[in-house]
């Protein structure tokens, strides 16, 4: 391989990096598969709601994970903030409006995602996945035990949202919740989908490679961590704050290492480092867990434990990850 | 003064227990450099062997303690031939997707077959009661729980330092392509320590039923107990994993004695200021 | 001239052994100075001291007249020390126009962005184009760097280093283990790098060190043992004792 070779065999078009053709597919399908849904289970959105409220936090798992290269088995921690802030807000202080508790889950959701991003950047390897499973641990033990303002191990009740703008009850199908549930998925996927391919997600993604040589070209990759940290814990907040809107309750689920494992494993079964990959994931665990689960309690954790030996195995770019790379080997051979 | 030398001792045989499992974790991580989140499962393997010997068969103690340790050794090693020989040198996450997902199905398939409750390890009339120490009377199962950590770690010691074994080990722990380029068949030494790791792991795990009750999310619940005394201790280092076990086994129990009210909320908090003081582990090196 | 690079007195050792002594260098801005020595003189020590990767025991960096020992690696980057790396340290995923665009916006403080996209930024365009252009990278600017040859992977390391404008710029063996028939365009682009910057290449090879170098430095046992013209490097008798006598020293101390 010589220079003058490969000079010859190059001149390609720049692929179109803006926000564009892929990203409005992208939303399209989103909202196409929420109508579908919404026609398909008109009797089980609250299922279709859960399902969008973990899809924030595998998407915000995904920003630290497949964006930045920080394993971490303690992510529920940034949800059960949003959630449990939400939560209080309204069952505590009478902050009914929607938008409000939003707007608590997303700032509790941030400064978790602070605290956490500056203890788990602290280490590599394997003492930073053991200090992300202990700060896990040490959330819900905390949860647990400020039960006058969690209700400790037997949830968060009392949270009343009051209509939607004023406008829409929380009725109890659910519909409401489902179509706000829709549009903050859609609004965080195309904020997400611009921040990734911004400088900054650039940043992040060289940081993920070699975050020494990062350094060496004047950037902090502790700074960016942090900052992909804040945010990531933002998207989680909004997940955790709709998922005490849409079912009125906290518990102390939210805020535990099998949620962080599990957001872990539907995230790897999508594809890491891709945001289709992430809600792909999403939707396909939180179905297989629903059919599972309601056919044989006892074997999901075996299930689970099998899909993810099996995707390590075999597909270990993920569900959509893999069926990109089928697609885009197609298309080179042509 | 009563209350703190029961602590001390509870603390004592806790973290001979903790050693007792986790220094084989420890040693094949610094070995083949996977992250083993499936340790602890091992443990709870051994730990309803014995269970299912000594109560439901009613085999004695010594006897249910080795079927369990070799049974385990034997349910580990089509794991480490079909699974983990797939992700030696693969990222951290693929490790740690692989071996959780280990957890999980040992989890389901334990939950399955013993049902959820907990499993209790009878003990021997030898081991029951208390030994009189003239000022003092010591539960016998927590002598016996400390001495099982001394002997390991005397053992395991004279192994590594004093024995050809020992030698190959320690130049493939150093450098394995080195070791392998001097003679060294690596991929023996490898599965030999993988099957001590998982037999005294097995072992820690039936010794410590008392402290560490057997029941089917064990694997899960001690996880982060386990990989803390590796993280700490520094992978690889016997002497690291003996403070790490002491220290956090101190922590721990004492948290339980005076605050109990606060479940794990301090060993979680202690964990997480020992890791940011020391990122590498106490016998790590420091940063430079 | 005002000195841009300074060290003075600079010491390291390492459990006794000082593997940096009293080192002190200085260089104007355009200076092109090779700093050579043989195996085991301390070069990858002296580089991790300047760079501010490992902290001197005693002495001082200076850059533009400013000590920067107490500044960590990332500070003195931004203050315009910048190095290239011995291996390629590339973004193996990313493109060569994404390596030069990172470089510049961290260089503008715009690296943490987060909302639009450099392909439609019109100046970092303009100056990734004019970058890779001018070292005949224009054509691969989006093919992946794990795709382009060895060669063409050493002149992006050095497109990378000049995007950050640096007034002091460290080589770490430019043309390592690129292939004699592709060095040629890597001593072009040396010779084309902007003429008031401060050059420190630290080199084996010493065809090249006597093409590029006005000045050479050589470093012995961690002693600055020769600093002058190129042309009475090789005359020098403790240089001469440095290399040939190094041999029997090396072989002695293995």
């Amino acid at each position: 391989m010589t220079m003058t070779t490969t000079n010859d065999l190059t001149t390609q078009t720049p692929a179109k990096r803006r926000f564009g053709g892929s990203d409005l597919i992208g939303l399209g399908v989103i909202l196409a598969l929420a109508v579908v849904g919404y026609f398909l289970f008109p009797t089980n959105l609250a299922l279709l709601t859960r399902i969008i409220a973990l899809a924030l936090l595998v998407l915000s798992l995904d920003l630290v994970t497949g964006y930045c290269g920080v394993a971490t088995l303690g992510h529920a921690a940034l949800f059960g903030a949003g959630a449990y802030a939400a939560g209080i807000a309204s069952a505590h202080y009478g902050i009914n409006d929607p938008l409000s508790m939003l707007a608590f889950g997303i700032v509790a959701g941030a400064v978790a995602g602070l605290v956490c991003g500056a203890v788990i950047l602290r280490a590599h390897g394997l003492p930073q996945l053991v200090l992300s499973i202990a700060l896990i641990h040490l959330f819900h033990e905390f949860a647990n035990k400020a039960s006058s303002w969690t209700g400790g191990s037997d949830g968060l009740s009392g949270i009343a949202p009051s209509a939607l703008l004023g406008l829409y009850e929380f009725d109890l199908w659910g519909r409401t919740a489902y179509v706000f549930a829709v549009v903050l998925l859609a609004l965080v996927f195309a904020l997400l989908r611009l921040i990734v391919r911004s400088p900054f997600g650039m940043l992040c993604r060289a940081i993920k490679e070699d975050p020494i040589r990062i350094r060496s070209m004047g950037a902090s990759p502790k700074a960016a961590l942090m900052k992909m940290y804040v945010i990531s814990g933002a998207v989680a907040g909004v997940g955790g704050a709709l998922n005490a809107i849409s079912t009125q309750v906290v518990g102390l689920d939210s805020l535990s290492f099998t949620m962080s494992a599990e957001s872990l494993v539907m995230l790897v079964l999508g594809g890491t480092g891709s945001l289709f990959g992430a809600l792909t994931g999403t939707i396909v665990f939180m179905f297989f867990e629903d059919v599972v689960s309601a056919a044989n309690p006892f074997h999901w954790l075996t299930m689970v434990g099998a899909l993810l030996i099996a995707v390590v195995l075999f597909a270990p770019k993920g569900l959509y990850g893999t069926a990109a790379a089928i697609v885009a080997r197609r298309r080179e051979a042509k | 003064m009563q209350t703190v030398f029961s602590i001390a001792i509870d603390a004592l045989a806790y973290g001979m227990v903790l050693f007792v499992i986790s220094i084989g974790l420890s040693v094949t991580m610094g070995l083949m450099r996977v992250v083993n989140l499936a340790h602890g499962a091992f443990a709870m393997i051994g730990g309803y062997i014995a269970s299912y010997a000594a109560r439901d068969l009613g085999l004695a103690y010594g006897f249910a303690i080795v079927l369990a340790v070799f049974g385990t050794i034997l349910i580990a090693i089509p794991i480490e031939r079909l699974l983990y020989r797939r992700i030696y040198g693969a990222p951290e996450l693929t490790q740690v997707l692989m071996t959780i997902g280990i957890t999980f199905c040992i989890i389901g398939i334990a939950n399955y077959v013993f049902g959820p409750t907990l499993k209790t390890v009878p003990l021997p009339a030898q081991l029951q009661g208390s030994v009189d120490l003239g000022f003092r009377a010591i539960a016998t199962h927590r002598l016996f729980a400390i001495l099982c950590g001394l002997a390991v770690a005397a053992a395991l010691w004279y192994a590594i330092e004093r024995t050809a074994f020992g030698v190959k080990l320690r130049a493939s722990v150093d450098n394995a392509a080195m070791a392998a380029a001097l003679g060294v068949r690596t991929e023996i030494v490898y599965a030999v320590s993988f099957a001590v790791a998982v037999g005294l792991s097995a072992f820690g795990g039936v010794v410590g039923a008392e402290l560490l009750p057997v029941e089917p999310y064990y694997a899960l619940r001690y996880m982060v107990t386990f990989l803390v005394v590796v993280s700490v201790g520094g992978a690889g280092s016997i002497p690291g994993a003996l403070v790490a076990c002491l220290l956090l086994g101190g922590i721990d129990t004492t948290g339980r004695y005076l605050m109990p009210e606060f479940g794990e909320f301090f060993f979680y908090l202690a964990v997480i200021a020992i890791i940011c003081v020391f990122p590498r582990g106490l016998a790590g090196r420091a940063k430079g | 001239m005002q000195p841009i690079f300074e060290v003075r007195n600079l010491k390291r050792a390492f459990g006794g052994l000082a593997v940096t002594n009293d080192v002190s260098l200085s260089m104007a801005p355009g200076d092109r100075v090779a700093l050579i020595g043989p195996n085991g003189a301390g070069k990858t020590t002296f580089v991790n001291l300047v760079t501010g990767n490992l902290a001197p025991d005693s002495g001082e960096v200076r850059l533009g007249g400013e000590a920067v020992t107490g500044i960590d690696a990332i500070g003195r980057v931004r203050r315009g020390l910048v190095r290239s790396f011995q291996v390629t340290r590339l973004f193996l995923d990313m493109t060569p126009a994404e390596h030069v665009a990172l470089a510049v916006l961290q260089r503008d403080g715009r690296s943490g962005r987060l909302f639009g996209n450099f392909l439609s930024m019109p100046d970092v365009m303009d100056e990734v184009g004019q970058l890779l252009g001018k070292l005949g990278l224009r054509d691969l600017m989006h093919r992946k760097v794990s795709e382009i040859a060895y060669g063409q992977q050493r002149l992006l390391e050095i497109a990378v280093a000049l995007a950050l404008k640096p007034k002091v710029l460290l080589l770490d063996e430019p043309a390592a283990g690129v292939p004699q028939s592709d060095t040629g365009r890597i001593e072009q682009a040396l010779s084309d790098l902007p003429a008031d910057l401060a050059v420190l290449m630290i080199e084996h090879d010493m065809d090249l060190v006597f093409r590029f170098a006005k000045r050479v430095v050589v470093l012995a046992a961690g002693v600055i043992i020769f600093d002058g013209s190129p042309s009475d490097v090789t005359q020098d008798p403790r240089v001469r004792e440095a290399y040939l006598g190094s041999y029997a020293n090396a072989s002695h101390a293995a």
